[in-house]
Parts: structure tokens; sequence; C-alpha cells
């Protein structure tokens, strides 16, 4: 699961009003390569919540020096995008779990991919 | 019996039907492969994305991640959802580009709103009109799970889901559900004349209305629209009393070309050699 799913993703759990983000808890991590595209990841920003990204990557240990606070002319700098791009498509987490910040429910990660099964009292 | 074999929602929970052995046809079968990727172009076709600029993609029963590799040829990005974990393994064998995430469209797709930029989804929406367990509840399931694609999706997006609907019914359940999470748009039926080639396409637009696609090869249904007499400077050929041409004639060559052309099957252009008596050998 890159980090950018992860981003977007949210816990669906019947009764959960604010489902996000995910804390991710981590046993294996993967760093691939990806063809770098800048016009994907600055289109793909504004839609980010910096701030969870942030806390994603550095709980992962590959915050790769971003700052905490967006910065705003993000379009033009290259540098900038590419350190995204590392962190948003590069970096994904191949063992783990996912865990609902609300109700506590675990989403296990097998393989790269989180089972977001819910069982039947939780839909 | 008989009929229900043939439909493979019939024979049990999806995430059970495609097993392992299932699962490999996808990869080995280039039938079934060539007709997935045909479908998948369509769909993406249908979606209208804007031209070059890589747009962020959902594909909701994603299988083994063939309608993927399509979407990432044309430079687009994607997640991919699926029920069946051995359909997912084979798409992590195949390495394909997208994340893929293990979850049940009936349960609501688990997105931020305003995710993607469109949505596609090939063969799967069928297998929301069964009942599997005895606590589903279709038209809740159905209701459920466009209610949450809609959300994820970016306003003035669209969504275009291929299906196969077993009946009328099955349509309109799955139509009123889709109307009543807010979508607009509506079928498009590609080669409506043909039994093989025929294929259903429900396009749905989040926000902004726009205009429905046309679908391939329904020409001539919308030539039968106009009420009017046309007027043909050209001499009738002698027809047969019940209306039809006389078998081998040009005619009725003429006829069966036009026919094969509306169901989609390839035939060769019509030029004046088409249906020519040939000389007479001594």
């Amino acid at each position: 699961m890159k980090l950018l799913t992860h981003n977007l993703l949210t816990s669906h759990v019947k009764g959960v009003l604010r489902g996000y983000p995910l804390i991710i808890q981590a046993n294996e991590v993967k760093v691939s390569n990806v063809d770098f595209n800048q016009s994907f990841v600055a289109r793909m920003i504004p839609k980010l919540e910096w701030s969870a990204l942030i806390q994603a990557a550095d709980s992962l240990g590959h915050l790769s020096d971003l700052p905490q606070e967006l910065i705003s002319d993000y379009e033009s700098n290259e540098d900038f995008l590419r350190k995204v791009h590392h962190v948003m498509l590069e970096v994904e987490v191949i063992e783990g779990t996912l865990k609902c910040p609300e109700s506590g429910r675990e989403f296990p990660i097998i393989r790269g991919i989180p089972n977001m099964l819910l069982h039947e009292e939780e839909t | 019996m008989a009929a229900s074999v043939k439909r493979p929602e019939h024979r049990g929970p999806p995430e059970l039907f495609y097993n392992e052995e299932e699962a490999k046809k996808y990869t080995q079968n280039s039938r079934m492969v060539e007709i997935q990727t045909q479908m998948s172009e369509r769909a993406v076709e249908l979606l209208c994305l804007p031209e070059g600029r890589p747009s962020y993609l959902l594909d909701v029963g994603c299988g083994s991640g063939l309608s993927g590799d399509y979407i990432s040829e044309q430079g687009h990005y994607w997640v991919g959802i699926d029920i069946s974990p051995a359909m997912l393994d084979v798409a992590v064998e195949q390495e394909v580009e997208g994340d893929l995430i293990l979850g049940d469209m009936g349960q609501g797709v688990p997105f931020r709103p305003g995710t993607f930029d469109g949505c596609i989804s090939i063969s799967a929406l069928q297998w929301l009109c069964n009942a599997d367990k005895r606590i589903h509840s279709p038209p809740r399931r159905l209701y459920r799970f466009f209610s949450s694609l809609y959300s994820s999706l970016a306003r003035g997006s669209r969504a275009v889901l291929q299906l196969y609907p077993e009946n009328a019914e099955q349509l309109e359940l799955i139509t009123t559900q889709a109307m009543k999470a807010g979508f607009t748009g509506g079928m498009v039926i590609d080669y409506p004349n043909s039994t093989k080639a025929k294929k259903f396409f429900l396009c749905l637009f989040a926000g902004v209305s726009g205009v429905l696609p046309k679908a391939l090869g329904a020409e001539s249904s919308e030539a039968e629209e106009s009420h009017q007499a046309m007027f043909i400077n050209e001499r009738m050929r002698f027809r047969n009393v019940r209306g039809k041409s006389v078998k081998k004639s040009r005619d009725w060559i003429l006829e069966k070309k036009k026919r094969r052309r509306r169901q989609g099957k390839e035939v060769r252009p019509d030029t004046r050699y088409t249906g020519r008596k040939r000389r007479p050998h001594f």
C-alpha cells in the first residue's frame, strides 16, 4: 500500500464519524522505483491531507525532510515535488496493520493489500 | 437450473467463485484477456477524461488488474478494490502499477470525499444483485455502494460501470439505486442488435450533468425514429412478397452485410463487385 492510498483511505465501520487518518503499524516497508510525473504529483497535492502524510511518513521513518507545513509555491519547485513523489508513491507498506482512530478496529495489511472487509455487524 | 449454470453469480459468492483456478484463467486465457481489455478500453473512452492530464481512477472489481494495466498504459494512476483474495494475488504476481485493496463494494468504498477523477468497473456490478448471505439485501448494498462512490468522486467526474444484467428488473433496480444516491446519467448499450457483442455500460455523472455518449453500432435504431417517408432516387429491385429479398441476390447480400455490421462484426466494404454475377464459363 502506497502512502498516497493511505492518505485517501478512511475507516467505514458503522457509526464511525471520523475514521481518519488510519494509524499505520508497519512490520515491513518496501521502497520501490516509480517514474516521476510532475504534473500528477502537483495535481494530487491539493487533495492530500498534508498533516496525515507527514505523520504517516514520519512513523515509517521515510520523512525525507518534508516540511510540517505545505509550502505555497510547490507547483514550480521540482525538488520538493520529487520528495513528495518519493513519499507518496515509492514508499510502500507490505505487512502491518491499519488502525481506525475512533473505533480501534484493525485492518491487516498482507502482501501490500489492506483488508478492508467488514464483519456483518459493522455494516 | 440450466440457465443458472451460465451465470457465475448463481453459483456462489464472488470471494469463493474467483478462486485460484478461476483467477488463473484471467492470465492464461487469451480470449478472456482480450475481451476484458476491450471493455476497459471502451469504459475509459466513455469516461471522457481530459487529454494530456494524468488522472487518479478507482477500479471497482479490479480482479487481476487487466483493466488497470490499460489505465496505466494510458498514463493514469489507479486504485483497485476487489473481494477475491485469489484474484488480488494474481494482480500482485503480475506486478500491476496500481494499489490494491481487499474490500466488498456492497459495504461501500472506504475513501475520502472527492478523491477520484473517475471510476471504472468491468463485469462486477451484477454480483451486488445477489444475496449471498442471509442478511444481505441487494437494494441496500447497491445504495451503499453508489452513495459512497458518489461522495468519493470529484465533482464533474464520471463512473462507467460495465455489467451483465440478468433481466430488465435488475437493470431497473441498479439504475434506481444509482439515481437515489445522486447520480445522473444512464445506460449506454453497445451493439444492441447483437447477442454476443452487446455490452451494457452504466454511465454515471457526479455533480455536472453531461450528455450521454452514443452507443457503438446503434445508428440504425436512431434512423428508424424519423417518421417521415424517405425519398430514394433509386430503382427498387424485385423483392419477395414478405418483404425479404430473393436469396443470393445482391440485395440479399447487402442486407445480410448490413445486419452483421450492426452486430459489430467485421464485414468487407460494399463495392460494385459485391454480389456481382460471374460471367458464364463454357
